[in-house]
Order: structure tokens, then C-alpha cells, then sequence
């Protein structure tokens, strides 16, 4: 079962990070579905954080369809991120790495590099998956 | 429309000539984790003590779900109360303690809710109070509050004395159990940092008025701080409601605002705000509350 932590010195809203985290996980396989998400009370309770907000996390997730709700048993993992994405995600951060290189090799501090990644993928349209990694 | 869990109209408390509380006006919707924030004398106490019956008003009224505490036991039956420095008889015992918490309330009242949270927090039932550090006693105080099976439970200043370790356990405590009973909370207390995290509405009392009482994600929505070119003050900003808080240096305008509408992004540069810097800049301000913020 997922283990949430919260980032003190992130402004990412604390029911946003807990989405984030159940997504990291289901993109890495670290969660899968069928899972069963932890207890708002336990969570509430585990980060000493308002219940109200992990329930926002979770009605977030279902409304992106990748949990329900069951009554009185809890709420459930019901898709995947990880798919075929992440059969190829060993090779693009391979990839990735030799471009880092090159990046500070080139001359650009750590900054440099976020921001010019940053821009980047503003600047890059999304593409719809053409290998069917489409989800369902 | 969500029930209202703790309702005040007008309410006033008056101290020989000065005013502890005035013309307090303010609704807590149910299943809401309120903070209850302002400066030293705002008047947060009394208003505690007014909600929970134990100071009778001198104007205005107060209702708890919907009923006077001061007239109805069934409003008082609602109501658990923390109050400040968590205050224990020393000499008894938690067993004992849980024993007069029953007595006292012989309604609703569930010994083993208090038993339960003392066994999983470790804390000897058999031990005088006056001797468990200040971290744990603030658990005894909370594990009694919640052993009456309270709908609305108030906390004055319940970890403002406990170091950060006990601080953090207390609020796991207390998250825990509105998890798990859907108990309404207002909670005053000094560390907005603490309170960002726990609540999901703010009632800011200053110089004994309420100058906001809303849901905390409204506020953030509504709040931003506008950095651009010098504007004098007074000067009307495009989809600005309220100016709350301004600085300015030889070229540049701070502004911490409310905003009613589109800013124009050209001008300012928009930042967000915390809870903090919200309540931090309306402290800063004298100015009275307009209708629509005391009535959100």
C-alpha cells in the first residue's frame, strides 16, 4: 500500500501532492490496479493533515477515473499509468542522461538546464501515444 | 445547504467599559476544521467561552447547531471543549478523570473512546495527570473531549505550549479522530503554519471584531499580491475589490489584494499568497470588514 509524505517547502496545494504521489506510483508500477488506497483517517492522522483534504485527493483521483470509491470498503486503484510507457522509460532516461551530459558539458548550471526544459515542454504541443499507449 | 455547526449573530461580551467581543457575526458550516486566529485580547477566548455557554453574552446570540447553549442541555451534550493550557485536576488519575468525565456526562458518553487512544499513545491510565509531561496531558485533555461524543469541539490554544515533537503528535490525534467521528473542530491558535496544513476555513478576529470568517481555499483564491509600476493609494486597480495591504518603493507598488475580477497581467505581476500572508496583511490593516467577506 502507498506510504504518502508531504513536502513541507512545496507549494503544490497537500491534496495536489497526494494525487501526484498515487500517480508517480501508478506511472513507476509501484502501485497497480486493484490496490486499495490507505484510510482517509489513517491518512489524516499518519501527516496530522485535515481528512477533508485527503478526501479531495481522492474524489480527484476518481474524477480522473483512476480510482472508485467502493462503500464502506475504501477507495480503489482501478487503472494503470504505467502501460506501455513504461516499458520505454529505461531508454528515454538513458537517452535523457547522455543529453544531461552534453547540457553541462555545454555550460549550463543546473538552473539553466530546468528552465531550458521548462520552456521546452511548454513550447512542445502534446501528440496523442501513436503505439496504443492511449489509456482507456 | 451544509447544517450550520456553530452560528453567532451580533454577539458582544463586554468587560466594564471595554469590549471583549463585538458584533460578532459568523457561521461554521459542519464538518469544517476551523482556525480561530488574531493577535493577543482579539477577543478569541471570550468567543470560545461564549460558544460552549460558559459566559453569557451581552448582546447578540449564539447558537450550536441551531440551539442556545446556555439554555438547552441537549446544545451543551453537542459541545466539547479544550480549554487553554489544557486544565487537569493533578492529582486525579486519567482512570479517574474518565470515571468524573461520565458522571458528568451521562449521555452520550463512551469510556472507551478515552481508554483506547490513552492505551494507543502508550500513556499509564494509573498516574496522577500532574505528573505526565505537558505533551501528555494535552492527550488526556483531548481523549476526555472526545469520549463525550462532542459534534462541535473548540480548543483554545491546545498546543501553544508544547514543544514541536508533541505539537505534531497532538495534531495526528486530533486529525485522526475528525477522520474518524466527522467532528466539527475550531481550533484557535498562534502557528498559522501548523493551521495551513489542518484547516479548510478561518475565522480572523482583530481588535475584538471578525474581519474574516470563509473557507481557506476562497481566501487563497480570492488573495494575491500584485507586484508592478508605483500606484498611489486610493488609486482604483482593475478587477481589485479590496487593497488590504500596500507598499511601495521610488518605482514599484506591492500590493496585497482582494480581486473581484481579471487583473490585467501586463501591469502586475501576479504571485500567490499563504494563509499566512493573508492573515498577516489583514492584521496589519485597521479597516473595517466589508459585508461580503463577514458574511462568506
Amino acid at each position: 500500500m502507498i506510504e504518502f509524505v508531504l513536502d513541507g517547502r512545496s507549494r503544490v496545494a497537500t491534496y495536489m501532492q497526494l494525487v501526484l504521489q498515487v500517480k508517480q506510483a501508478l506511472r513507476v508500477g509501484l502501485a497497480q490496479p486493484g490496490d486499495r488506497l490507505p484510510k482517509v483517517r489513517d491518512v489524516a492522522q499518519a501527516l496530522a493533515i485535515n481528512p477533508n483534504t485527503v478526501l479531495k485527493a481522492y474524489r480527484e483521483l476518481e474524477l480522473e477515473g483512476l480510482a472508485e470509491g467502493r462503500p464502506g470498503v475504501g477507495t480503489f486503484l482501478v487503472r494503470t499509468l504505467a502501460g506501455p510507457a513504461l516499458a520505454h522509460q529505461a531508454e528515454l532516461r538513458a537517452e535523457l542522461t547522455a543529453w544531461l551530459h552534453r547540457a553541462q558539458a555545454a555550460g549550463l548550471t543546473r538552473e539553466d538546464i530546468t528552465a531550458l526544459v521548462d520552456t521546452t515542454l511548454r513550447a512542445t504541443p502534446e501528440r496523442p501515444p501513436t503505439d496504443g499507449a492511449a489509456p482507456a | 445547504m451544509t447544517e450550520s455547526a456553530l452560528n453567532t449573530e451580533a454577539l458582544g461580551k463586554r468587560y466594564g467599559q471595554t469590549w471583549a467581543l463585538r458584533d460578532c457575526s459568523l457561521e461554521l458550516p459542519a464538518g469544517r476544521i476551523a482556525a480561530l486566529v488574531g493577535p493577543n485580547g482579539a477577543g478569541k477566548s471570550t468567543l470560545l467561552h461564549l460558544a460552549v455557554g460558559l459566559l453569557r453574552p451581552d448582546t447578540g446570540q449564539v447558537r450550536v447547531f441551531g440551539r442556545d447553549p446556555r439554555e438547552d442541555p441537549d446544545a451543551r451534550a453537542d459541545l466539547g471543549f479544550v480549554a487553554q493550557d489544557t486544565p487537569l485536576y493533578p492529582d486525579f488519575t486519567a482512570a479517574e478523570l474518565i470515571t468524573m468525565g461520565r458522571r458528568l456526562n451521562p449521555r452520550g458518553w463512551d469510556d472507551s473512546i478515552a481508554r483506547d487512544r490513552l492505551a494507543r499513545l502508550g500513556l499509564p491510565l494509573d498516574k496522577r495527570v500532574g505528573r505526565l509531561s505537558g505533551g501528555q496531558r494535552a492527550q488526556v485533555a483531548l481523549a476526555l473531549a472526545l469520549a463525550k461524543r462532542p459534534r462541535l469541539l473548540l480548543l483554545d490554544e491546545p498546543v501553544a505550549a508544547l514543544d514541536p515533537l508533541a505539537r505534531h503528535e497532538f495534531m495526528q490525534a486530533l486529525m485522526g479522530a475528525v477522520g474518524e467521528y466527522g467532528t466539527t473542530v475550531l481550533l484557535s491558535s498562534h502557528l498559522l503554519n501548523d493551521l495551513e496544513r489542518v484547516c479548510d476555513h478561518l475565522v480572523l478576529l482583530h481588535t475584538s471584531q471578525v474581519r474574516l470568517s470563509a473557507p481557506v481555499d476562497d481566501l487563497l483564491a480570492s488573495h494575491c499580491r500584485l507586484v508592478g509600476p508605483r500606484t498611489p493609494d486610493g488609486a482604483a486597480v482593475p478587477g481589485v475589490a479590496e487593497v488590504v495591504r500596500a507598499s511601495h518603493t521610488e518605482r514599484q507598488s506591492t500590493l496585497l489584494v482582494r480581486t473581484d475580477g481579471p487583473v490585467d497581467e501586463n501591469r502586475w505581476t501576479v504571485h500567490q499568497v499563504t494563509l499566512e500572508d493573508l492573515v498577516l496583511a489583514h492584521l496589519g490593516t485597521s479597516a473595517r470588514p466589508t459585508a461580503s467577506e463577514v458574511a462568506a
